[in-house]
């Protein structure tokens, strides 16, 4: 029998902690939608994405209703877009990201990724149409996300696509200047991207993943951060074993979640991915868990410690909890999406060099960061190359989402709405790398012995 | 199939009545009640069985939200396998 205790936890999580699963992911593989004529193939996508995920929203909805825990996302991804564009004669990229919106209107989901190339070694037929149309494909669609891998840990990183995608950013930025610069918000630039990853906007449907699947994202800091509230002053032994017990909680519920959907759906179940996914509602923050450990704020010496706690404590207590685990699984830190980073963005405590040590040991990376509207391309290339360099050398996801915010300097403010919130732009060092990124070619792949 | 049904809030005469009354009223057995009071505030947990129920159960759960925001009160209705998934490996 079930302990009332117990019970009441989970309400009080749910009801006060903002206890939730964040996305319903359905990985759908577009492989066999390739058709040299274009209209046969957006005809073909429509078709078959419509047809797999009628059911995704209301099936989700359902769920959230019997067993009372919400789910705020239900999102489709899809085989990378520059795969099934390489069998057309004509390869008009934006026009498939049109036919992948009229899906997702018609499929009711908030987003669909998987407006993505792979270019991690070189450009394949499809790559760099895809990659030129990015900008004006995220400015006339409202739902599609995209994302480039240009690096990973056993090929190196491609700089060209390094290069290329400096200017894809800027451009997306400057085609929706009218709309905040949402454009590059939903376009991450990876190394070491997940094929299973269900969070957006970085999510695809890797070539090695079945015909169609079901991926769970998890959420859940505000649970984190009252739990350590709750014990008070313990050491970071008991601090990492308070998460683990958490961290274990929430994903067993995502696995449920994950189960049953995959059930009433007919889709094999995929993975759960273990993050900890804020979002700038009041008591959702992964800062606010950092600051709970000790920190005055987020982003003063010893946030990178803490940080490397929390994400593998969230690892260990997720793992046991599902019987598959996979995606990103870590602790976010968009800038952005998160209270508690946008107060210290905000105060100064917070700063991009802090940030890129934080990647270090957390999943993902600078992600949802305003960085001044004259910024130019190469500086955002070599941004990308240095988050790409710390994914590559510690065989790790690594992405770069930033957003040039076009008009307006340090301090002023971008706000997207919704769970991409707001935030400051954040000042960038005016030195330029316009040379060393001009130079093109590869990094060469890192040594994985010799390790020090 | 069973679910748990929780209310939270300041104790009042008729709690119980009103919400085994609309288990009657929908074929739900209840099978087990416990009530406590937590820093003032009351706390009941009713554990039912909803297989011979005439409605689904999504519905009674919203049909039991509104009794809860006339009366002031929490009410939740919830699968009892999310409560066994977080709290029993």
């Amino acid at each position: 029998m079930l302990n009332a205790r117990d019970i009441l936890e989970t309400i009080t999580m749910i009801q006060d902690e903002h206890l939730d699963v964040r996305t319903i992911t359905m990985g759908i593989s577009l492989l066999d939608c390739c058709h040299s004529d274009v209209d046969t193939m957006c005809a073909r996508v429509y078709d078959k994405i419509t047809r797999y995920a009628k059911n995704l929203v209301s099936t989700g909805e359902q769920i959230e209703k019997e067993f009372g825990i919400p789910i705020i996302n239900k999102r489709i991804s899809v085989t990378p877009a520059a795969m099934i564009l390489a069998s057309c004669d004509d390869k008009d990229a934006v026009k498939l990201a049109k036919t992948l919106e009229k899906a997702a209107v018609a499929c009711g989901v908030n987003f669909l990724g998987g407006f993505s190339a792979l270019v991690q070694k070189g450009f394949g037929p499809g790559d760099r149409e895809l990659i030129e149309a990015i900008p004006e494909a995220l400015s006339v669609t409202d739902h599609i996300c995209s994302s480039v891998n240009i690096g990973s840990t056993k090929t190196g990183i491609n700089m060209d696509a390094v290069a290329m995608m400096g200017h894809v950013v800027r451009k997306s930025a400057e085609l929706t200047a009218d709309r905040d610069c949402i454009g590059p918000a939903k376009l991450v630039v990876f190394c070491n991207a997940p094929e299973d990853n269900p969070f957006m906007a970085g999510a695809f449907h890797g070539a090695g993943e079945p015909d169609c699947v079901i991926n769970v994202g998890v959420s859940g800091p505000g649970v984190v951060r009252a739990a350590l509230a709750k014990a008070g002053d313990c050491d970071l032994t008991e601090v990492a074993d308070i998460i683990k017990k958490t961290a274990f909680k929430i994903t067993r519920m995502g696995q449920l979640v994950a189960s049953e959907a995959s059930r009433r759906l007919g889709v094999p179940f995929g993975i759960v991915d273990l993050s900890l996914a804020p979002t700038p509602a009041i008591g959702d923050s992964v800062a606010h868990i950092l600051e709970e450990m000790g920190l005055e704020a987020c982003g003063c010496h010893g946030t990178t410690a803490a940080l490397a706690l929390l994400n593998d404590a969230v690892k260990k207590g997720g793992v046991m909890a599902s019987s598959h685990v996979g995606g990103l699984s870590g602790a976010f830190i968009p800038v952005t999406e998160d209270a508690g980073m946008i107060d210290a963005a905000r105060n100064g405590a917070l700063t991009l060099n802090k940030l890129e040590a934080m990647t270090a040991v957390c999943s993902v990376g600078l992600d949802m960061i305003n960085i001044p509207g004259d910024t130019p391309a190469e500086v955002i290339s070599a941004i990308i190359a240095d988050e790409a360099a710390i994914g590559m050398v510690n065989s790790k996801t690594t992405a770069v989402r930033v957003i040039p915010a076009i008009g307006k300097g340090v301090g002023e403010e971008l706000s997207f709405g919704g769970l991409l919130g707001s935030g400051p732009v954040m000042p960038l060092s005016t030195y330029s790398p316009a040379k060393f990124i001009s130079r093109g070619g590869r990094i060469p792949a890192p040594m994985q012995s010799l390790k020090n | 199939m069973r679910a748990v049904i929780t209310v939270i809030g300041k104790d009042m005469v008729g709690i119980l009545a009103k919400i085994s009354t609309e288990c009657c009223n929908h074929n739900i057995n209840v099978l087990e009640v416990t009530q406590s009071i937590l820093q003032d505030m009351f706390a009941m947990i009713m554990m039912v069985d909803i297989s011979k129920s005439d409605i689904p159960f999504t519905e009674f759960s919203d049909m039991l939200g509104k009794i809860g925001s006339d009366m002031g009160l929490s009410i939740h209705a919830m699968h009892e396998d999310i409560f066994n998934a977080m709290h029993t490996i």
